[in-house]
């Protein structure tokens, strides 16, 4: 069984919600990529998302366009990131992994390259972002052969019978997009907020189509968001399995390398006080 | 089974033979569907194609000229061996309004827009020529705008940010990268990713996601099309070859797709050769670069072995991109085309040129296709005809040009003279030649 099968099988039984905390890979360095994967765990996260740099990724805000810029700037390659990860499970990670990787990135490896690298590093299943339904069908066949999770997106723009297709060819999670727009939350902590209403109303029409966990990510940043996005809705909550936190983690870990301070035990601090949320 | 004509692409998935399709967040895929579907029901509404001639006669001012080009033939004539010396036709884009051939385009994209109901138009720009011809699309009619422009390029291009403004679109500049058209397009997608469902983007060139590498080539072939027809009326056949600058290919895509089925006619588009054939040095993906995904498809583009989108330098803003539209790729791959290079200094030699012996000054861009021109003029037989896409006009250019030919100057006086009859780069082969 698939890790990432296994993980929310475990969860469901326990009737527990999933925390999927987003790190760029090789940031602030590729040591605290791999540290952070066995710290994220130890704080209560249940998979963790490794972003691949980028140069241009179309889908993302100012802070993890940032930080992938930088990290690029260092010298971090996929390969680097994929040896990152391989080095967590040295360290004795079991959390769950996947790859947060640009089609650019992807194609230019070669899907059966990439797709065996990541499979050999530990990584449990990947996210294409930039690749729709369509485009992802080059991806289904190489990713069940190797066992990884495909999560596809599902936007508030996406249409009920598109929705259907697209759940049809995930495996592992759906990826719920909690808003239409790029990664990170709101300097301030103003701004729109949690539109839990129209999560929840989404959730509820992929339950009907799928049995796959939800998770839910984008804009969402704090353990209050993180309870509203999966806490049942007779409790207010929209129902998701899992609240996806990318930016909000990404900053802080960049601010605490720039602080001299641990990036890895930032990261750890901040995700315990995100699990409160659960 | 005879092979499919060249022509009969894309399909429905937006491929190019393996190229083109749809690389984009989930987000954006029910608009790029609304868009292809508006599209397609514009395309088969007479109402909508009476609409756009009638914009684009009275107020784009088209047909515009084929003109011969009686200075630049001479010139090419000058070095050319006995009984060589093609004639040099120009297609005015210049004449158009704004000046440049992306008025097709916008003019087309904003009816799209008023169909959609979509009140609201963004658009990347690296000229500047198409941020114009945007913001004048929308003050036509009255829609909001706001236009892109990495910080580099509206320095130098700065008269079209003014313009922009005049015209009442904000302009936003785009600090990240290297400042120029690459970032202020990947700015451009992620406002629409969070305005998608009120906004309608307006690509200026035959990149991005399917449906926009059809529908901009579809509202630039008008230019084939007449260049086509105005050829047929005024010398009684098909010219022998047609030459146009390559950025992200809109231009020449426009031109090209009138004549991709008549084998006999040479298509020659001519890429950003900048200082040189090393990395990060040129604009050209299709000289120098290999099939990749940037901004929503795949095509060649200028990318290192990880997967990065490398650095691109060219002395003209609408060059200064490395990716390419996906069309330009197949013809490529197909042989129907072929790609060349010509330098930055070939390229403001030919621009100093243009503007003496035909007192036309030209986008720098274009001055790219001139500086082939010259070259496959003298050449050819002297009986042949050789059309050149003069995509835009260069009074954008001036600042940059004199800035850039007194640097070169100092560098290189003895080699640059400014009022030599003489074409440089003709006896000066291409690097990619």
């Amino acid at each position: 069984m698939n890790r990432i099968d296994s993980i929310f099988a475990g969860l469901r039984a326990a009737n527990r919600r999933a925390l999927m905390p987003f790190i760029c890979g090789g940031y602030p360095s590729l040591r605290s990529t791999s540290e952070a994967i066995v710290a994220l765990q130890a704080a209560g996260a249940s998979v963790v998302e490794v972003g691949f740099p980028f140069s241009d990724p179309i889908a993302d805000g100012p802070v993890i366009a940032a930080a992938m810029h930088e990290a690029l700037e260092a010298g971090v390659t996929p390969a680097a990131v994929l040896e990152a990860v391989a080095e967590s499970r040295r360290n004795g990670a079991t959390i769950g992994v996947v790859a947060m990787a640009s089609m650019s990135i992807v194609h230019r490896m070669g899907v059966r390259t990439f797709v065996r690298d990541a499979a050999a590093s530990g990584i449990d299943g990947v996210i294409v972002p930039d690749a729709p339904v369509e485009e992802a069908a080059a991806l289904e066949e190489p990713l069940a052969e190797a066992g990884l999770s495909l999560s596809l997106l599902v936007a508030p723009t996406t249409p009920p019978p598109r929705a259907e297709r697209i759940v049809k060819a995930c495996t592992g999670f759906v990826y719920l997009l909690a808003r239409t727009g790029i990664t990170g939350d709101v300097p301030g902590g103003a701004g729109p907020g949690v539109d839990v209403a129209g999560i929840a109303h989404r959730v509820a029409m992929l339950r009907g189509m799928t049995d796959l966990p939800i998770a839910c990510g984008f804009g969402i940043a704090t353990a209050d968001q993180v309870r509203l996005v999966v806490a049942p809705t007779e409790q207010g909550g929209a129902g998701a399995d899992a609240a996806i936190v990318g930016s909000a983690l990404v900053r802080r870990m960049g601010r605490a390398a720039a602080q001299g301070r641990n990036a890895v035990e930032e990261a750890e601090l901040f995700v315990r006080g995100l699990a409160i949320g659960l | 089974m005879p092979a499919a004509p060249l022509s009969n692409v894309p399909d429905a998935a937006g491929r190019f033979g393996p190229f083109g399709g749809r690389y984009v967040p989930e987000t954006l895929v029910a608009a790029l569907d609304q868009l292809a579907s508006e599209y397609q029901r514009a395309a088969n509404d007479p109402h909508f194609h009476a609409e756009l001639d009638h914009l684009l006669k009275s107020f784009v001012g088209r047909p515009t000229p084929l003109y011969r080009a009686e200075g630049l033939t001479r010139l090419a004539r000058q070095h050319a061996p006995p009984n060589h010396g093609a004639t040099i036709w120009l297609k005015r884009e210049d004449l158009a309004h704004t000046g440049a051939h992306k008025i097709n385009n916008t003019m087309g994209q904003a009816l799209l827009a008023r169909r959609m109901a979509k009140k609201r138009v963004i658009a990347e720009t690296g000229a500047g020529q198409h941020g114009v011809a945007t913001a004048t699309a929308a003050a036509h009619f009255g829609l909001e705008c706001d236009i892109y422009m990495g910080a580099e390029d509206a320095r130098r291009q700065r008269l079209n940010v003014v313009r922009m403004k005049l015209l009442g679109a904000r302009v936003i500049e785009v600090h990240s990268g290297l400042r120029t058209l690459k970032d202020a397009t990947n700015e451009a997608m992620r406002d629409w990713m969070a305005s998608v469902e009120s906004t309608h983007y307006i690509l200026g060139s035959v990149v991005g996601p399917h449906p926009f590498p059809r529908i901009v080539r579809d509202f630039q072939a008008v230019i084939g099309r007449e260049a086509r027809g105005q050829c047929m009326d005024t010398l009684g056949s098909l010219p022998e070859c047609v030459v146009a600058c390559v950025g992200g290919g809109s231009n020449a895509a426009g031109i090209f797709h009138a004549f991709i089925e008549d084998s006999e006619v040479t298509l020659v588009g001519v890429e950003a050769g900048g200082r040189g054939a090393e990395p990060g040095e040129h604009a050209a993906p299709l000289t120098y670069g290999s099939p990749g995904i940037l901004h929503g498809s795949l095509s060649y583009v200028l990318q290192d072995h990880n997967g990065q989108t490398a650095d691109v330098h060219s002395c003209s803003a609408g060059l200064d991109y490395p990716g390419v539209g996906p069309e330009h790729a197949y013809w490529k791959d197909a042989g129907r085309v072929r790609y060349t290079t010509a330098t930055d200094e070939q390229a403001l030699h030919a621009f100093q040129q243009c503007c003496k012996v035909e007192g036309i000054i030209p986008a720098l861009e274009t001055a790219h296709a001139i500086s082939e021109a010259l070259s496959v003029a003298a050449a050819a037989p002297r009986e042949h005809n050789i059309v050149v896409c003069l995509s835009g006009r260069g009074d954008k250019d001036v600042d940059e040009a004199a800035r850039l030919i007194a640097t070169t100057a100092m560098n290189d006086a003895p080699r640059l003279p400014v009022d030599s009859p003489i074409p440089r780069g003709l006896d000066h082969p291409r690097q990619s030649e």
